[in-house]
């Protein structure tokens, strides 16, 4: 019995300091992150070397593959509205009466001149769809203790070949994520913080993205409100919803 | 002495054809090739002074860093008042504010949805203003395939070779999809009034030529520009006058720690032109060089042969009790005259050729259909003061050079066996 009890403890003790199971883990952070859909109003602080510039959108998505925004300020950017579905995106500017879709070199450049690509904003599938992942370690990001993924793309179509995400032990969100090329250059950087619970998710409400690229202190994106697993009508992911 | 041996060289053909005539083609190719490089080098900067760099240029230091990205974000700002500033310090200037922008250029169909688009590049000119150069500048009129050039606000020149391949009519719609100084989306449509080809593939590929005022009203540009060009009234380039411009423009204006303020440079520092305009003066000493060793090894050869024909005579001039000294100083001063001789009929062929060249050029537009490099189309000449004395140096000193190399051989005749040589 004692030989039986000893066994039972050393694997409990074995089993205590086994490398936690990635997958697991990053299963546990789509959950959070992904919403059969979800409805938001957002907003985003551009600042730019010579001024700061805040846009306010309310955005409709339907699971990774469509989503609809409009941008309600400033004036200048009021009623123009984006459309993605799959992986085609449409911009609608009513000051032209004008569809654009956008395509090419053209999905990798800023959005409004903020630190988003377009391409960024079209991505929403989960993170295991995509990526292949890994443990490298534990750190801490602000006073919380997060595991260190390393994530590999596992599929052609990711704008980024590789992914370092610090998750939180506890809440399972990322908390700090950094974006990397194939050829290991760092591309983005984005700290994500204001982790709050909304219908059961941990969800990070502030997110600062920082193109590595690019000169400035990044670009700051809050939502303001957020709900999911909402009724969302069809036609809203429609183009004809674009000229409404 | 000379007239005796200006007579020698015009009765005996046989010892002097063939060295002028070698002189000649020499002198020819040096002063011929030195104004055709420099025309080409001059051609090809003014090209670029004309497109891009202007004889100066006025950016913020911020922009010109990333000025292949065209930055509109820091572009100059408060230029209504710069620009009067400009033509109100530097009068014997003309200047010009210009914008570039890069983005999609998008095809509409009926509905007005995408139907095809590709990248481009937009460029902003004053193109309506009374009295605007810009034009003529940037060889519009000639460049214009189909069409006009733009007579109102909203209308656009598109690349020939993007009109084609989207089928875009004269007076068809496209619009400009890009971003504003601000960071805001950008889109603009344009009528277009016309297509333009200026024969050059980074210029012809995707390219749209708008009116300043449209470019500043979608651009958010009201009071700014992404540069400010300069141009010497003259047309020419100077580098001298550029730096004296340059030099009290960025003591009143530039401000050392802010990259945004307004910085002047000067055609001679931009994309490597200053390396062209040393090259351009460095073509007349590089070819002066080339045929002054060239010409003096085929003169020393034409004088050894020459030396050969006039064994004789040197031997009979040696007999009657000619010193050698004497002998090979005449022959020296020959060589001079010959020299003399030849650089004039050569500099006359050359200079000749070389102002038909300047004033007619050599079209060769068809070879570079597919190259990325601004390069002119038409090759010209340059003829300068230079190209009149140019080829007297290799002229005279590669008939003396070769001259001296083959009189030697008069100091190793030996007067014992002159009799026996000349069969007295």
């Amino acid at each position: 019995m004692s030989k039986i009890l000893a066994i039972i403890a050393s694997f409990l003790l074995f089993a205590g300091f086994a490398e936690p199971d990635a997958n697991l883990i990053l299963d546990r952070v789509d959950k959070n992150m992904s919403s059969k859909n979800r409805i938001f109003n957002s907003e985003m602080i551009i600042q730019s070397r010579r001024s700061t510039r805040t846009l306010t959108m309310l955005s409709y998505t339907q699971g990774s593959n469509q989503s609809y925004t409009e941008y309600l300020s400033p004036a200048r950017e009021k009623g123009t509205k984006m459309l993605k579905k799959s992986n085609q995106l449409w911009i609608y500017m009513p000051s032209e009466d004008r569809i654009i879709q956008i395509t090419g070199q053209m999905l990798r450049q800023s959005v409004m001149g903020s630190d988003l690509s377009y391409e960024d904003l079209m991505e929403d599938r989960k993170l295991k769809d995509m990526y292949n992942a890994r443990v490298a370690g534990n750190d801490t990001v602000g006073s919380r203790n997060t595991y260190v993924l390393v994530l590999t793309a596992r599929v052609e179509d990711v704008a980024y070949q590789t992914q370092k995400i610090w998750v939180d032990m506890e809440r399972s969100v990322p908390l700090k994520q950094e974006m990397f090329a194939k050829s290991g250059q760092i591309l983005k950087r984005t700290l994500l913080s204001e982790v709050t619970q909304i219908q059961g998710k941990w969800f990070p409400m502030r997110i600062l993205y920082k193109d590595m690229l690019k000169e400035g202190i990044g670009t700051e994106f809050r939502f303001t409100s957020i709900k999911f697993d909402q009724e969302i009508p069809e036609y809203i992911f429609s183009k004809a919803a674009l000229k409404q | 002495m000379i007239r005796f041996l200006i007579k020698g060289i015009l009765r005996d053909s046989s010892r002097s054809l063939l060295p002028i005539i070698v002189v000649s083609i020499g002198v020819f190719l040096t002063v011929f090739l030195s104004g055709f490089l420099r025309g080409i080098f001059g051609d090809i900067t003014e090209l670029n002074a004309r497109f891009t760099t202007g004889h100066v240029k006025v950016v913020t230091k911020a922009y010109a860093d990333n000025e292949s990205q065209f930055p509109n974000e820091l572009a100059l700002t408060g230029v209504d008042i710069l620009s009067g500033n400009l033509k109100k310090e530097f009068p014997s200037m003309e200047w010009v504010e210009r914008i570039h922008t890069g983005g999609l250029l998008d095809v509409p169909d009926e509905s007005g949805e995408t139907r095809d688009q590709g990248q481009a590049v937009a460029t902003a000119i004053d193109l309506l203003s009374p009295g605007s150069h810009e034009a003529e500048r940037m060889n519009i009129p000639k460049s214009i395939v189909r069409g006009n050039i733009p007579s109102k606000s909203g209308e656009a020149l598109v690349s020939d070779d993007f009109a084609t391949r989207f089928k875009v009519p004269v007076g068809g719609k496209v619009t400009l999809f890009g971003t504003t100084m601000n960071g805001s989306m950008m889109i603009k449509t344009f009528i277009v009034s016309g297509t333009l080809k200026f024969g050059n593939t980074l210029l012809d590929r995707g390219a749209l030529i708008m009116d300043l005022g449209d470019a500043k009203q979608a651009l958010d540009m009201d009071d700014s520009a992404g540069e400010i060009l300069g141009y010497f009234n003259s047309g020419t380039y100077d580098d001298i006058m550029a730096q004296q411009v340059q030099k009290s423009f960025n003591e009143k204006y530039t401000k050392a720690g802010d990259d945004l303020a307004p910085y002047m440079e000067r055609l001679t520092e931009q994309e490597g032109l200053g390396d062209y305009i040393k090259l351009a003066e460095g073509a007349g000493s590089i070819m002066v060089f080339i045929f002054v060793i060239a010409m003096s090894v085929v003169l020393w050869n034409t004088g050894l042969l020459g030396g050969l024909r006039r064994y004789r005579e040197y031997g009979v001039r040696l007999a009657l009790g000619e010193e050698k000294k004497h002998i090979y100083i005449t022959s020296l001063y020959e060589a001079v005259l010959i020299g003399v001789i030849g650089s004039f009929i050569g500099t006359g062929i050359g200079l000749g050729l070389s102002l038909y060249l300047q004033w007619h050029g050599i079209d060769i537009s068809s070879l570079f259909r597919n190259i990325g490099m601004m390069l002119p189309s038409v090759y010209r000449s340059k003829v300068t003061s230079d190209l009149f004395y140019i080829g007297f140096i290799p002229g005279v000193l590669a008939t003396v050079l070769g001259s001296s190399l083959a009189g030697f051989a008069i100091y190793k005749r030996e007067t014992a066996r002159l009799f026996h040589e000349l069969e007295v």
